[in-house]
């Protein structure tokens, strides 16, 4: 059986919020029955996009993750809901308005904290991947609002069997985000390591000047784990670090600096390194 | 999606499908292609085919606009100042302040024709002052430079001319240095996506931000070119006090200056390459005028005996000698363009107070490197798209049905297709012409407190270099003083400087009555005694082409990766008892007597039709087939010849690009430039030949030099306020469209966040200083200095660098704690920090993007000062 899929690159977004203002587009002021009430037109964030800060001044940069209903194949939300909430033979994850109605607690099942009270019609909502589009062949563009409303492409919907995905998995190297949690999402991530790891960078100078192709080796525990050259700023940048201590080794052209870097939930910015 | 009806839309933020169901609108998505629409352009380079896409983008604005247009902030009736009485008290001190009554359209008509004919008994029609928002809405027939001037001009009134407000320092500097009038001082583009994809590798974005900007209207067109540019190892670096978010997606640098001192890095690169001797030295001895003598200057050997060096630049700026060094050599290694504002020009530290100097120094740099050869030039990578130049469709500045060849471009070449002189007319202007009676913009609060005012240039001076240089007065020679102001939109006060004034203004007994015609209650619509309910684009017909505004950026189409054409369908009924532009101003000219003038009888759809008949559309589609279908892809051309921008400069031929000049009259035999010499001018003729007459303007000399902001860390309003403000055009919303009004973006993060029930704009601020001030990430923050105080939500982090703060510009919202004009806004106005002083003695233009600045933690006052 066919399921949905959204695939997110973190790479590619930069938080325009054409998702979260799509959604907002299809479901506040539209009922849609057997889906969903109206949105409130204020407090949802059915796309709810996080942002990260990496690294200090001026070697910086902010991570983006948009967090829709991950759609979860074990998701919580189904047992909490005693029988409101169900998962569609597509996988997709849906709240039953009647069913549901009063109750509150459904918000606090869900580890993703995807799911809002609509305080108004007195009901748990969330993102439905526009499910009453998809059902409706005359939806030309076939896929969520969200993902229709990406300008790069960074948010994709896929319609696939589960064994078609798993090779995309594979062969992308996609993520899900907390797969600790073990729920199985059906929203799967790419360049994940950008929300939850960091980086380490500085720039190497000789005699004052920056100095392009220095070759700096980034070890932990004593192995060589990724090596670069230092671009014509005299930079690097290693990203994609988990927590730990790692040692930073530059060849500038014979003249030699190793130093140590603890990452431990931030990423550094070693600033210059003077050879 | 049973019942609904898929109509065509278009926005400032792309086209768009709308979908209607029950006479209410259910969703706005971006327009998709389907098999019948023609193939688009392709581009081979280093051994790969680039393909234009087949769909097209919105912008955020456009993706929330159903909430705009269903807002409890919609003026739904006409509504008079409660204690307002034209034929008694009109207490005028009470503007602001005092609350408002429904009346009916007969009402509001009666009073408004009442006064208009009063007023030009007494004084003439130069008495009644008017001037529209920009981008407000989008549509060529229903848009400013078309219905607006159509009917303004047959009743008569004064205008307040619009400062080039995005081009300022290439309006002001640039074009002294190589002409482009009629681009106010930017250059053309032409054909550049293909120059940069096959020559490009390194790209510099200097105060560009294509990311969020795609130039204008472009939604996310330019997006996919970096892409592509990223694909072919091209590397980008990033100039900017704040780090953008084109910067954050690609750049592998970011370069931070103090705010106002981007052109003492310009001056150390040229420093590097003149001491290196890595700059094109046959160019410059052929295509520069004053280059050694300007050489001398930078190398320390001029009047201030100072080497721009790069340690010196460090100084100045903050970014360190060695960052600016790599730069220039690799720049000089490498095939560079330079990303010099939004869209090749335009925007970001142009609008600032060292813009004049810093743009001339972007055109100095590029023509060091032989701008115009292949693989050098001034490029943002948000224009050059090749699409059919030679198919005809109008932006909307070329006049729509005003035919108006004074205040827009329609005399180019639309109003002679549009109007035949026998059975249809323009509507010519009389009275805001360049001997008439027209007032600046930026100045409205003191023609109207002050009752005069002096300046240089009339708005946009575009027909030649010297046209900016002429003297104007308020009033003109013989003309009356204004009595009433028919103000059309409401932002002023989120978008001039030290907007306090556009407030205060609105309480002068001088000015006896004022009109306010908009959509929302926003800004300074609350200031009106009469208030003219108007609707959307979504309300009424209409026609426009994605991204084309024209006029002072020709032919910018070319930002969309294709031409797309729209029908705008009358999606719904106006709400309430709004009306389109075009239908009030119709009301109006029935009881001004002008109406058979000023409609020929025509419907907005009828003038749609004619329109339509006017452009090359015809030769592609029928009406009827266009109106059935909503929209029109114009196909590739490949017969068209590719013509790079400035190619033919560099080739000393003559210009072969479709641009709309150098007119023939301003170059000799058709070649160089429009400047005196027909080359880059490091000295300027035009500038030199005016301080010969006695204009001598230390913030503009005749030769580009480093002289440094005014209003920056250099400046003595420093001390007191140390912090220096970036206000750049804002992410999300487009000046103050999608901003406040209950709409969808106040829940985005990063353009509002809710405190205790209320929506505050954001100003962003480096660790240090917010932890220096005891302010922590979201607090409720006092920008202030002598201008005013504006309340903010503090987000703090790395952005910025300590000692710039950043908040954007064009908030909707004016909400003063106090007495309008006199206390603290919580609104989020900005721009009533930022400096109402001239760029210049003579540049007459508006340096909003810096200003110094006070923050402290907000403690709940009001801040009344005056």
């Amino acid at each position: 059986m066919k399921q949905w899929y959204l695939v997110i690159d973190v790479r590619w977004c930069h938080d325009c919020n054409n998702c979260f203002m799509s959604c907002k587009d299809e479901f506040v002021d539209n009922e849609w029955p057997g889906y969903t009430n109206a949105q409130p037109r204020h407090g949802h964030r059915w796309m709810n996009i996080e942002r990260r800060e990496r690294g200090r001044y001026s070697r910086n940069d902010y991570v983006y993750l948009p967090m829709p209903c991950q759609h979860c194949e074990n998701a919580p939300c189904i047992e909490a809901g005693k029988g409101a909430v169900t998962r569609r033979e597509d996988g997709i994850v849906m709240i039953d308005m009647e069913k549901a109605k009063g109750n509150k607690e459904l918000l606090k099942a869900c580890p993703y904290g995807a799911i809002y009270y609509n305080e108004e019609a007195d009901v748990p909502q969330k993102c439905t991947m526009c499910a009453h589009l998809l059902d409706d062949p005359d939806w030309v563009p076939g896929i969520p609002r969200c993902a229709h409303s990406c300008p790069t492409k960074a948010i994709k919907a896929y319609h696939l069997e589960p064994e078609e995905m798993e090779a995309m998995v594979k062969e992308e190297g996609l993520e899900v985000y907390k797969p600790e949690l073990g729920t199985k999402p059906h929203v799967y991530y790419k360049n994940l390591h950008r929300f939850t790891r960091n980086f380490v960078a500085a720039g190497v100078l000789v005699e004052g000047d920056c100095f392009e192709g220095a070759v700096i080796e980034l070890c932990k525990d004593g192995q060589v784990i990724e090596t670069q050259k230092t671009n014509f700023f005299g930079d690097f940048k290693f990203d994609g670090l988990e927590d730990g201590k790692y040692v930073i080794k530059i060849d500038a052209d014979g003249r030699k600096k190793e130093l140590e870097a603890q990452i431990a939930g931030q990423s550094l910015n070693l600033d210059f390194i003077n050879l | 999606m049973e019942n609904e009806v898929r109509l065509t839309n278009s926005s400032t933020g792309g086209p768009v499908f709308v979908y209607v169901k029950d006479g209410k609108i259910v969703r706005i998505t971006p327009m998709d292609f389907d098999e019948t629409d023609p193939e688009g352009w392709k581009i081979e380079a280093r051994g790969r085919v680039f393909n234009a896409p087949r769909y097209t983008t919105i912008a955020p604005f456009t993706a929330g606009q159903k909430s705009m247009i269903y807002s409890d902030r919609r003026l739904l009736y006409p509504m008079k100042r409660v204690d307002f009485d034209p034929n008694g008290e009109r207490n005028i001190q009470n503007r602001g302040i005092s609350g408002y009554e429904r009346i009916s359209w007969e009402e509001a008509t009666d009073i408004v024709v009442n006064e208009i004919n009063r007023i030009k008994r007494e004084s003439g029609p130069a008495s009644i002052l008017s001037t529209p928002s920009s981008h407000h809405l989008w549509g060529n027939v229903g848009y400013r430079h078309s219905t607006y001037f159509r009917f303004m001009n047959l009743m008569g009134f004064t205008y307040a001319d619009h400062n080039p407000d995005s081009w300022e320092g290439w309006h002001w500097g640039g074009m002294h240095m190589w002409g482009f009038s009629w681009r106010l001082g930017c250059p053309e583009q032409y054909d550049l996506l293909e120059d940069g994809l096959k020559h490009a590798e390194m790209i510099v974005f200097w105060s560009s931000d294509p990311e969020v900007n795609s130039g204008i209207y472009a939604a996310y067109e330019s997006h996919i070119r970096r892409r592509w540019l990223d694909e072919l190892g091209v590397k980008m670096v990033f100039i900017d006090p704040f780090f953008n978010h084109s910067a954050n997606m690609w750049g592998m640098k970011w370069f931070s200056p103090k705010v106002g001192t981007d052109h003492a890095i310009s001056f150390a690169i040229a420093y590097t390459w003149l001491t290196e001797g890595t700059y094109d030295k046959e160019y410059v001895k052929t295509h520069a005028y004053g280059f050694e003598e300007w050489a001398d200057y930078v190398l320390g050997k001029g009047e201030d005996g100072i080497p721009k060096t790069c340690e010196w630049a460090e100084k100045e700026s903050g970014v360190p000698a060695c960052d600016i060094r790599a730069l220039a050599r690799e720049w000089a290694k490498k095939n560079t363009y330079l990303a010099a504002g939004g869209m090749g020009g335009w925007g970001g530290a142009c609008r600032a107070t060292h813009g004049i100097e810093w743009t001339r120094g972007m055109i100095a740099l590029a023509t060091m490197q032989g701008m115009g050869k292949p693989g050098s030039n001034i490029w943002s990578t948000t224009q050059g798209v090749p699409t059919d130049y030679e198919f005809y469709f109008p932006g909307y500045a070329e006049g729509g049905i005003s035919g108006d060849c004074e205040n827009s471009a329609a005399g180019f070449k639309f109003a002679w297709r549009m109007f035949d002189g026998k059975t249809t007319f323009p509507a010519p202007v009389k009275l805001n012409t360049e001997a008439g009676q027209h007032i600046p913009r930026l100045k409205i609060p003191e023609c109207i407190m002050d009752g005069k005012f002096e300046w240089y240039g009339k708005g946009f001076c575009g027909r030649s270099i010297e046209t900016q240089m002429h003297p104007y007065q308020y009033p003109a020679p013989g003309y009356g003083g204004i009595k009433m102001y028919w103000k059309y939109g409401g932002p002023h006060i989120g978008t001039m400087t030290a907007t306090n004034r556009y407030a205060k203004m609105y309480t002068s007994e001088s000015l006896e009555f004022v009109v306010s015609q908009s959509i929302w209650n926003e800004g300074e619509v609350m200031f009106a005694d009469i208030i003219l309910p108007a609707c959307t684009n979504y309300e009424r017909w209409d026609i426009s082409e994605f991204a084309n505004c024209s006029g002072y950026i020709p032919d910018n189409f070319q930002m969309a990766n294709n031409r797309v054409i729209s029908l705008q369908a009358k999606c719904i009924e106006p709400l309430g008892e709004s009306k389109s532009d075009y239908e009030i101003y119709a009301m109006f000219a029935k009881k001004l007597g002008i109406y058979d003038i000023f409609t020929e009888g025509k419907d907005e759809l009828a003038w749609v039709k004619q329109y339509y008949h006017a452009t090359d559309c015809p030769k592609l589609m029928s009406w009827d087939e266009f109106f059935k279908k909503g929209y029109l892809v114009v196909p590739d051309n490949p017969n068209r010849k590719k013509t790079p921008a400035l190619r033919w400069f560099a080739e000393d031929r003559e210009r072969d690009t479709p641009d709309w000049g150098p007119a023939p009259n301003q170059t000799v035999a058709l070649k160089g430039l429009q400047t005196t010499t027909g080359k880059i001018e490091f000295i300027s003729t035009s500038i030199k030949r005016f301080e010969d007459q006695g204009f001598v303007d230390e913030y503009r000399p005749s030769m580009h030099k480093y002289v440094p902001a005014w209003e920056s860390w250099h400046a003595e309003v420093a001390k007191k306020y140390p912090l220096g403000m970036l206000s750049p055009h804002p992410r999300f919303s487009m000046h103050t469209m999608g901003d406040a009004k209950d709409s969808f973006m106040m829940d985005i993060k990063d353009h509002r966040v809710l405190v205790d029930g209320w929506y505050y704009w954001i100003i962003r601020m480096n660790t240090v200083d917010a932890q220096a001030r005891g302010i922590k990430d979201g607090d409720l923050v006092r920008a202030y200095n002598d201008r005013g105080s504006v309340i903010l939500c503090a987000q703090v982090g790395e952005r910025v660098q300590p000692g710039t703060v950043h908040s954007y510009e064009s908030c909707a919202e004016y909400a003063p704690l106090g007495k309008p004009g006199c206390s603290a806004d919580r609104g989020g106005c900005v721009n009533i920090l930022t400096p109402d002083r001239y760029m210049s003695k003579y540049a007459c233009g508006m340096a909003p993007n810096s200003a110094q600045v006070e923050v402290e933690k907000w403690d709940g006052g009001i801040y009344e000062i005056y």
